[in-house]
């Protein structure tokens, strides 16, 4: 199945080089660090400090509203300079915690918060997780205490671990497994262990060799794990696609993984849940890929989660003078940033500068019906139908035809001979929908 | 002989036919008051929706039995309610004029930009993408998806990017408000003279940042008015509007933005624009 991986896709140029040969290196840190309360799907956290209050690292600013949420930490140590609206990467306002960094401080290591993975049962490891803060890191930053419990009534048989790091651009989660693989491992462990599976398999695009033999190295010999090397297409790492290339099973519409035995986990967020086992502390931090033909100097970076944009490029030094965009995320599903105050936050994978010569707005001429789009989308919808109906708000005929299927994974944009933004018509009509689901209804 | 067994036996058949469907019209009539096509015939057919009821069809069963004051259409002109009413014999009834008030005075002359937008051009796609290039992130983003989503003509955007709403033509059907991403639209009776034309939700001189018309929630207009009138807790002034009539038009004289303001009739100059819907 790996061979011929899911069906449908495009080749974007890949564009790694740019990063894929350096080596993770940890970012200073910045004299101001905001801490946006929502960083994670689900509730935000609630607010636990006040202005005036000196926080150590890895102190608790925000605790988890029930259980479809979880805390905020303090990633340096530093004073709560204010609370307030602060903008989030994701274009609007919201509830922040701004710390100013001690500049004297250690930021050394404390006593343990999170205890020794060794011995705990399923409950305490779901907990401590929770406490930890950990969040998937791949970019939808789903709570992944809630991903470890799942729903009692399905079966778990496999552990897919996502590896495949399609986005254009994007080499943390390369690195990562180059890098620390044992940890790659570590976490996966875990995972096998909370979940009760005896299988897992960590599916990597065979553009990274050099993962792949990392990750063989370090196989421990005493659990049943498959280091699957996988055709390079993209989107592979979407988490339905995934699930088709490697198990070869589709999972049904509107159905979560689980409804097949299958739970899935990006690599970078079993490295954290590793690493907040091994030091003791809830996630500080991540990896984030800084690059782009945009930036003087791209590299993988160790960013403290709330680090403004404008710091971390300028760390990069700085933006050239024929950048133009800065996206949040790969090139193919990221979002544009209209403010580089806002902070990196737990979902940040990556940051891509885009110059002037990338981002030019092409004319966009009317549909051809050359079905290039039906043969891209990975999940079987007609994107050019979808598209007349997006532009004449028919919002109920798109539910209709299956909108809710489609990820936003913009390879029909990708691929379109006429530049129609189709991806973007797709967002704004799920946008409206959300908003008020009765809108369009005849 | 062949033709004329054909002709009596379908003939025989049609009669039978005939004689089930008067039958049948007879004993499955259902009745409906004539008058019900009379008055939908009188309305304005526009099936907007501002009266509450799903239609104008819908209206004139309801006119007829009496549940609904022919006023109520706001649609209608003056003398068309008044045929209804003298048709019907019933009062016209009082209907409240109410018009769409857009929460946000930020044209492209006093509110910054925080980045430039491409991309599809209606404001639904623009809220999608890091919520629009404007520096407010509350604010209009002035690409006339209320305009285009007005049945009545009454919204045209002007050279500043924002849309006018022609009090007279507004019939208050509330597509503008459903069409808006930013939610910006409401609902006012017209003779509601108080607004805060302003949704910016950060305080001070971090609002005037983002827009010179902000609220900066300073109070004075809390201290101008009277006591529960107005308040500033969430990070913009609020209107009770249950205490609107103790509204006066000293109550917006100290505000340093103007983003509270005493309107006579429409909101925004009248400056006739090349609609966006129009050059696209």
């Amino acid at each position: 199945m790996a061979f011929f991986g899911f069906k449908h896709g495009v080749h974007p140029p890949e564009e790694k080089g740019l990063t894929s040969g350096l080596p993770i290196r940890r970012m200073p840190y910045p004299d101001e660090i905001v801490l946006p309360l929502r960083q994670h799907a689900g509730k935000p956290a609630t607010l636990c400090v006040k202005v005036g209050d000196y926080v150590e690292r890895g102190d608790p600013v925000g605790l988890a509203d029930g259980y479809m949420s979880v805390p905020i930490h303090a990633s340096a140590a530093g004073t709560v300079s204010a609370i307030g609206l602060w903008p989030h990467p994701d274009g609007s306002y919201a509830q922040s915690v701004r710390i100013a960094v001690d500049k004297y401080a250690l930021q050394a290591a404390r006593p343990r918060m999170v205890p020794q993975w060794a011995g705990l049962s399923v409950e305490q490891v779901i907990k401590a997780v929770q406490d930890a803060g950990v969040v998937g890191l791949g970019g939808a930053a789903f709570p992944t205490h809630v991903k470890l419990a799942p729903p009692k009534d399905y079966r778990v048989h496999t552990l897919i671990i996502n590896g495949a790091e399609c986005e254009p651009y994007l080499t943390s989660d390369h690195r990562t497994m180059v890098e620390f693989p044992e940890r790659v491992h570590f976490g996966c462990r875990v995972m096998m262990h909370t979940l009760g599976v005896k299988k897992a398999v960590i599916g990597v695009e065979k553009n990274k060799p050099d993962a792949i033999a990392a990750l063989e190295r370090t196989r421990p010999t005493d659990l049943d794990v498959t280091i699957l090397p996988m055709t390079v297409k993209y989107p592979q790492g979407a988490e339905k696609m995934l699930i088709h290339a490697v198990t070869g099973v589709e999972v049904p519409s509107g159905k979560l993984p689980v409804s097949v035995g299958v739970v899935v986990q990006n690599v970078g967020s079993l490295a954290a849940i590793a690493e907040v086992f091994d030091t003791g502390l809830p996630l500080l931090e991540r990896i984030v890929t800084v690059t782009g033909h945009g930036l003087s100097r791209p590299a993988n970076l160790i960013v403290p989660v709330g680090t403004k944009m404008k710091d971390l490029l300028a760390y990069c030094d700085g933006v050239t003078p024929n950048a133009a965009e800065v996206i949040i995320g790969g090139p193919m599903m990221g979002q544009a940033l209209a403010n580089l105050e806002a902070p990196v936050i737990k979902g940040t994978t990556g940051v891509v500068v885009l110059t002037s010569d990338e981002v030019r707005a092409d004319a966009v001429y009317p549909c051809i019906h050359c079905g290039r789009c039906l043969e891209a989308c990975p999940v079987f919808l007609n994107p050019s139908w979808l598209g007349d109906l997006a532009r004449v708000k028919r919002f109920d005929e798109m539910t209709e035809n299956h909108l809710a299927d489609c990820m936003l994974c913009g390879s029909c944009s990708y691929v379109c001979p006429s530049n129609i933004p189709l991806s973007q018509l797709f967002q704004a009509s799920k946008a409206a929908l959300r908003r008020n689901p009765t809108v369009g209804a005849a | 002989m062949i033709i004329l067994q054909a002709i009596l036996i379908l003939g025989g058949t049609g009669l039978v036919f005939a004689i089930f469907i008067a039958a049948a019209n007879k004993k499955l009539k259902v009745w409906e008051d004539p008058r019900i096509d009379v008055v939908a015939s009188m309305l304005p057919s526009a099936n907007c929706g501002a009266c509450g009821l799903p239609g104008c069809r819908a209206f004139a069963e309801k006119a007829v039995v009496g549940d609904i004051q022919p006023a109520k259409c706001t649609v209608s002109n003056a003398e068309r309610v008044a045929e209804i009413a003298h048709f019907l014999g019933v009062d016209a009834g009082q209907a409240v004029k109410r018009v769409a008030r857009l929460l946000c005075a930020g044209g492209t002359d006093v509110a910054a930009q925080r980045a430039e937008y491409r991309g599809v051009s209606t404001c639904e796609a623009a809220a999608a993408v890091a919520g629009g290039g404007k520096g407010c992130a509350w604010g209009c983003l002035g690409l006339a998806d209320c305009e285009r989503a007005c049945t009545f003509g009454a919204i045209t955007m002007n050279a500043q990017g924002l849309p006018v709403v022609d009090v007279e033509k507004c019939t208050a059907c509330n597509d503008c408000v459903v069409a808006c991403p930013k939610q910006l639209f409401v609902l006012q009776q017209l003779d509601h003279k108080l607004l805060v034309q302003c949704k910016n939700l950060v305080n001070g001189d971090a609002a005037l940042e983002q827009c010179a018309v902000a609220c900066t929630t300073c109070g004075k207009c809390v201290l101008d008015a009277a006591d529960g009138l107005i308040s500033v807790a969430s990070g913009v002034a609020v209107i009770d509007y249950n205490k609107i009539a103790e509204a006066e038009e000293s109550n917006v004289e100290r505000c340093p933005t103007g983003a509270i303001v005493w309107l006579s009739g429409a909101q925004f100059a009248q400056v006739p624009a090349v609609s966006s819907a129009e050059a696209a």
